[in-house]
C-alpha cells in the first residue's frame, strides 16, 4: 500500500446557476494573456449541450483518455506509443481554433478615430490570430441556458447514447449547468500523452501540471485529454491547463473558482488513495463498474491502520488532519452522493459532482406530482428513465443505480428537513437511502449550510521538506556551489519558491512510488529525467 | 594552399568555422537561457487540412535527404569503394533515392511554403528570425534538388563527394580543402554556403525544435510524478528574463 494525497473538489450541480463568476475569476487570474484568449481553465455548459470544444465527449471521435486492449491491458485510446511519435508531424486527433473560437477583440481605437459623422461610431470584432475582422460561430458559452439547443443539443454524446423518441420531450424540460476544471486525475491520459515527459502530477498534493520549460509543443496532451482541458497556447507553443490554484492551495487557500463561487457550491478537501491499486482500478473489464472501482482505491482517513501506515509512509500530521475533515471524501465516500464526471475514460477523475436534484423535481411537478411529496419524488426518481440516464451516461458510465442512489438521498435529506421544519413526522427516513440520522444530518449541514472553513478544507503545504530535498540535491549539485565557492548556493534573493518543481532525485533505500502494473513501465516515478 | 585568395579562405574556412561556433555556443545559450522559447511552434491549432499532408511528407523527405548527406558527405568515397560498390552504382542510388527524397521535400515544402505565405493565421505565427531561417532553408532545398535532380539524374552528374565532401570534412578535421570547393560548380557552392548560413541561424529559430525529437518517450513511464524541491535563484544577470516572454508579439 502506497499512500498519496490528492486535493479533490466537489461541485454540487443543484446550486449551480450558471452564471459564470468562476470562468471569470479564473480567467482574469490566469489567462487573460495573449495566446490564452480561447483558454478557459474552468467554463460552465449548459446541459445537455455539446460542450466546450465542441463534442468533446465523443472520444470515438477525438479519442482522449484510456482503452483496455485486446487482452485487457490499459493503453491509451490514440494509439501506441510509436504511433503517435510516428504522426507528431501532424496529429490527427487535435481539435482547431473552429472547436472552441476564433479569439477576438474589438477595435475600440475606432472610436476614437473615426470621422465625424451622424452616427455614433461602432466598433468591430478582430481575430487575435490575424487582426483581421471576423464573425464569430461557435464559443464557451455559446449555447446557454439551452441557446440554439433545438437545432444543436441532440448532437450531445451524452444524448446520441439515449433512444431517439424520448429526446425532444425532455430537452424541453430537464436543463442544468456543468462547471468543468480539470479533473486532476490519478491516472492522467495527458501526462502518460506528452512525449517530453513536460507534464507531470504533483506526488504531495497530485495536481497535475505542465512543466512550462520541458514542453516543446507537440500536442499529444491536448488531444490525450479527454476532458479536454489542456490547451494548446498559440503564442507561445506550450500547453497550458488548469493549475489547480497551487499557489493557493498551497498556502491553504481554496482555487479562485472556489472563492468566487456564488452559490457555494464548491467543495475542495483532501483524499487519501492508495497508489498500487489506481492501475487495477483503472484497467477494469467494464466501465460501468469503474464508479466503483475507483471508490475502493480511496482511504477512509478516520482508519487508524490507514493513519499509521500514512505517518509511517511520510504523510504530516496536519495533512491527515485534514484528510479527516475532508468534504469532499464526505460527500464521495461517506454518503455517496458526489459522482465521477465520465469515469469510462479510465483516467480516475478527480473532480466530483453532486448530480442535481432540481431538474428532476421540477420534472416531477411537471408530470403531476407533488414535489414536496418525498414518496412522489421517489417514484418520479424511479419512473422517470430519461434524466436519470443522461446523468447515468455523465457520471456512471451509464448505470443508472449510483445515480438513482444518489438523487434519493437528496430528496431524503429535503423530505427531512422540510418536515423538521415544519413540525411534522417525516414520510421518509435516512435508513431508507441508506444512511443513519448522523449521516443524514452531517449531509444536510455540507450541502446547505456548510460554512467557508467546513467547504475548503486545505492544508498548507509544506514547504520545509522542499529544504530537505534541496540538500540531497546540492550533493550533486554544482561544483561552484560550495560554501565560499563564487556558485549561487543559498537562499537566493527571494528565499525559497514553494511553487517550483523538479523532477525528483531518489534515494536508493526509498521505496519507488508504485512499481507494479501489467507491462512493468507505468506508474514508475522518474530518476533524473530528460536532459 | 598558396594558390587560396583570401576571399576563399574567408568565405569557405573562416565564415564556415565562424557558423559553427555560434551554432555550438548559439545552442549552449538558448538551452540555458531559453528553455521557455524551445518549441515546435505548431499551427496544427490554426490550421490542419494543409498541415496533414504538407508537415508529415515535408519532415519524413528531409530524413531521406539528411541521410542522404550523411552517405554522400560525411563517409568518403573510399569506404564505398572499399566495401566494393562502384562509383556508377552509388550515382545511380544518390540520382535515384535523392530523387525521390527531393520529390517529398518539394510537395512537402510547397505546401508548408504557401501554407506559412497564404494562410494569414499561420503566417502571423512566425518571426523574424524564423522567417530568415525558413528563407535560408528554401535556398538550400531548391539548390539541392537541382544538384541531385538536375544535375545527378537529368544531367552529366558531378563527383561531389571528390570536392565539397573533401572541404566538408576537412571543416571538421581541421584542414579543409578550400581548393576542392572553391572549384565546385556555382550550385553546389551556393548550396554549401547557404547551409552554413541556416547552421548560424539555427540555434535562434525554432528550428532547435529538431534536437528535442522526444525519442525517450518509447521507454518512458506513462505517468510522471514530480515532487518538491527548492526554486533555485535565476541566472546571474538575467533576473529571470527568457528570450520570449509572453505577451510580447512575435
Amino acid at each position: 500500500m502506497r499512500i498519496m494525497a490528492q486535493v479533490c473538489m466537489v461541485m454540487n450541480l443543484d446550486k449551480c446557476i450558471g452564471c459564470h463568476t468562476c470562468s471569470v475569476t479564473c480567467k482574469q487570474t490566469w489567462t487573460n494573456r495573449p495566446g490564452t484568449e480561447y483558454v478557459y481553465f474552468n467554463n460552465v455548459e449548459t446541459k445537455p449541450g455539446l460542450g466546450y470544444p465542441a463534442r468533446y465527449e465523443d472520444q470515438e471521435q477525438w479519442k482522449g483518455g484510456w482503452r483496455l486492449d485486446r487482452k485487457g491491458r490499459l493503453t491509451l485510446k490514440s494509439g501506441s506509443r510509436a504511433r503517435r511519435l510516428l504522426s507528431i508531424f501532424y496529429n490527427p486527433n487535435l481539435p482547431t481554433i473552429e472547436d472552441y473560437h476564433e479569439p477576438f477583440s474589438y477595435d475600440y481605437a475606432h472610436l476614437i478615430t473615426a470621422p465625424a459623422g451622424t452616427n455614433a461610431p461602432s466598433v468591430s470584432m478582430r481575430s487575435a490570430l490575424t487582426g483581421r475582422e471576423m464573425n464569430p460561430t461557435w464559443g464557451a458559452n455559446w449555447e446557454d441556458d439551452l441557446a440554439g439547443a433545438p437545432a444543436r443539443a441532440l448532437d450531445d454524446p451524452n444524448i446520441v447514447a439515449m433512444q431517439e423518441k424520448v429526446k425532444l420531450d425532455f430537452e424541453s424540460v430537464f436543463m442544468f449547468y456543468l462547471p468543468r476544471i480539470c479533473e486532476h486525475c490519478l491516472n492522467p491520459s495527458c501526462v502518460a500523452s506528452c512525449p517530453s515527459g513536460a507534464m507531470y502530477k504533483r506526488e504531495e498534493d497530485g495536481i497535475v501540471l505542465v512543466d512550462q520549460d520541458g514542453c516543446r509543443g507537440w500536442r499529444f496532451c491536448v488531444s490525450g485529454c479527454p476532458y479536454k482541458k489542456v490547451y494548446f497556447n498559440h503564442r507561445t507553443g506550450k500547453a497550458e491547463k488548469c493549475t489547480l490554484c497551487f499557489p493557493r492551495i498551497e498556502a491553504g487557500l481554496p482555487t479562485i473558482c472556489s472563492e468566487s463561487c456564488v452559490g457555494r457550491l464548491r467543495y475542495l478537501g483532501l483524499v487519501l488513495y492508495d497508489a498500487d491499486r489506481v492501475l487495477s482500478a483503472a484497467a477494469t473489464p467494464d466501465s460501468t463498474d469503474l464508479y466503483e472501482a475507483q471508490l475502493g482505491v480511496f482511504l477512509d482517513p478516520a482508519d487508524p491502520e490507514v493513519v499509521a501506515e500514512a505517518e509511517r509512509q511520510g504523510i504530516p500530521h496536519d495533512w491527515l488532519v485534514a484528510a479527516r475533515r475532508s468534504p469532499a471524501y464526505a460527500l464521495i465516500a461517506r454518503h455517496r452522493v458526489a459522482l465521477p464526471l465520465h469515469p469510462e475514460y479510465r483516467t480516475l477523475p478527480m473532480v466530483w459532482y453532486v448530480p442535481p436534484l432540481s431538474p428532476v423535481t421540477d420534472v416531477t411537478a411537471a408530470a403531476g406530482y407533488d414535489e414536496s411529496d418525498p414518496d412522489a419524488v421517489f417514484a418520479a426518481i424511479d419512473a422517470l428513465r430519461i434524466p436519470v440516464e443522461y446523468l447515468a451516461n455523465l457520471f456512471t458510465a451509464g448505470k443508472v443505480g449510483p445515480v438513482r442512489d444518489a438523487l434519493r438521498r437528496l430528496a431524503m435529506v429535503r423530505a427531512v428537513m422540510r418536515a423538521h421544519q415544519l413540525g411534522q413526522h417525516p414520510a421518509v427516513e435516512p435508513a431508507d437511502v441508506g444512511l443513519s440520522d448522523d449521516d443524514a444530518d452531517d449531509l444536510f449541514r455540507l450541502l446547505a449550510i456548510a460554512r467557508y472553513e467546513d467547504r475548503y478544507v486545505v492544508p498548507p503545504a509544506h514547504a520545509e521538506n522542499a529544504g530537505r530535498l534541496l540538500a540531497q540535491h546540492d550533493l550533486s549539485g554544482c561544483s561552484l556551489e560550495t560554501e565560499g565557492g563564487p556558485g549561487m548556493g543559498g537562499d537566493g534573493p527571494s528565499g525559497y519558491d514553494a511553487g517550483v518543481f523538479h523532477l525528483t532525485r531518489r534515494d536508493a533505500d526509498e521505496p519507488a512510488v508504485t512499481g507494479r502494473d501489467q507491462r512493468g513501465r507505468l506508474h514508475l516515478r522518474v530518476d533524473g529525467g530528460p536532459a | 594552399m598558396s594558390d587560396v585568395t583570401g576571399f576563399q579562405l574567408l568565405w569557405w574556412v573562416i565564415l564556415p568555422y565562424l557558423a559553427l561556433a555560434t551554432f555550438v555556443i548559439g545552442h549552449v545559450w538558448r538551452y540555458r537561457y531559453d528553455q521557455f522559447g524551445w518549441t515546435s511552434r505548431s499551427t496544427q491549432l490554426q490550421e490542419k487540412r494543409l498541415l496533414k499532408w504538407g508537415g508529415p511528407i515535408f519532415h519524413y523527405g528531409t530524413f531521406a535527404a539528411i541521410a542522404g548527406h550523411v552517405i554522400g558527405i560525411l563517409i568518403p568515397a573510399r569506404w564505398t569503394a572499399a566495401l566494393g560498390i562502384p562509383e556508377t552504382a552509388y550515382r545511380w542510388f544518390s540520382a535515384g533515392a535523392g530523387t525521390l527524397a527531393a520529390v517529398l521535400i518539394i510537395v512537402g515544402v510547397g505546401v508548408l511554403a504557401g501554407r506559412r505565405l497564404f494562410v494569414a493565421r499561420v503566417r502571423a505565427t512566425t518571426s523574424p528570425v524564423d522567417w530568415v531561417a525558413l528563407v535560408l532553408l528554401a535556398v538550400v532545398i531548391v539548390m539541392g534538388i537541382a544538384e541531385t535532380v538536375g544535375v545527378g539524374l537529368l544531367g552529366h552528374g558531378y563527383d561531389y563527394r571528390q570536392s565539397v565532401s573533401l572541404w566538408f570534412r576537412g571543416l571538421f578535421a581541421g584542414h579543409p580543402d578550400v581548393h576542392a570547393i572553391a572549384h565546385a560548380p556555382f550550385l553546389y557552392q551556393l548550396h554549401a554556403t547557404a547551409a552554413w548560413a541556416v547552421i548560424a541561424v539555427w540555434p535562434f529559430s525554432r528550428l532547435v525544435h529538431a534536437w528535442s525529437a522526444p525519442v525517450w518517450y518509447l521507454w518512458r513511464p506513462f505517468v510522471v510524478y514530480r515532487s518538491r524541491v527548492a526554486a533555485r535563484p535565476n541566472e546571474p544577470g538575467t533576473s529571470g528574463r527568457r528570450w520570449r516572454k509572453i505577451g510580447v508579439h512575435y
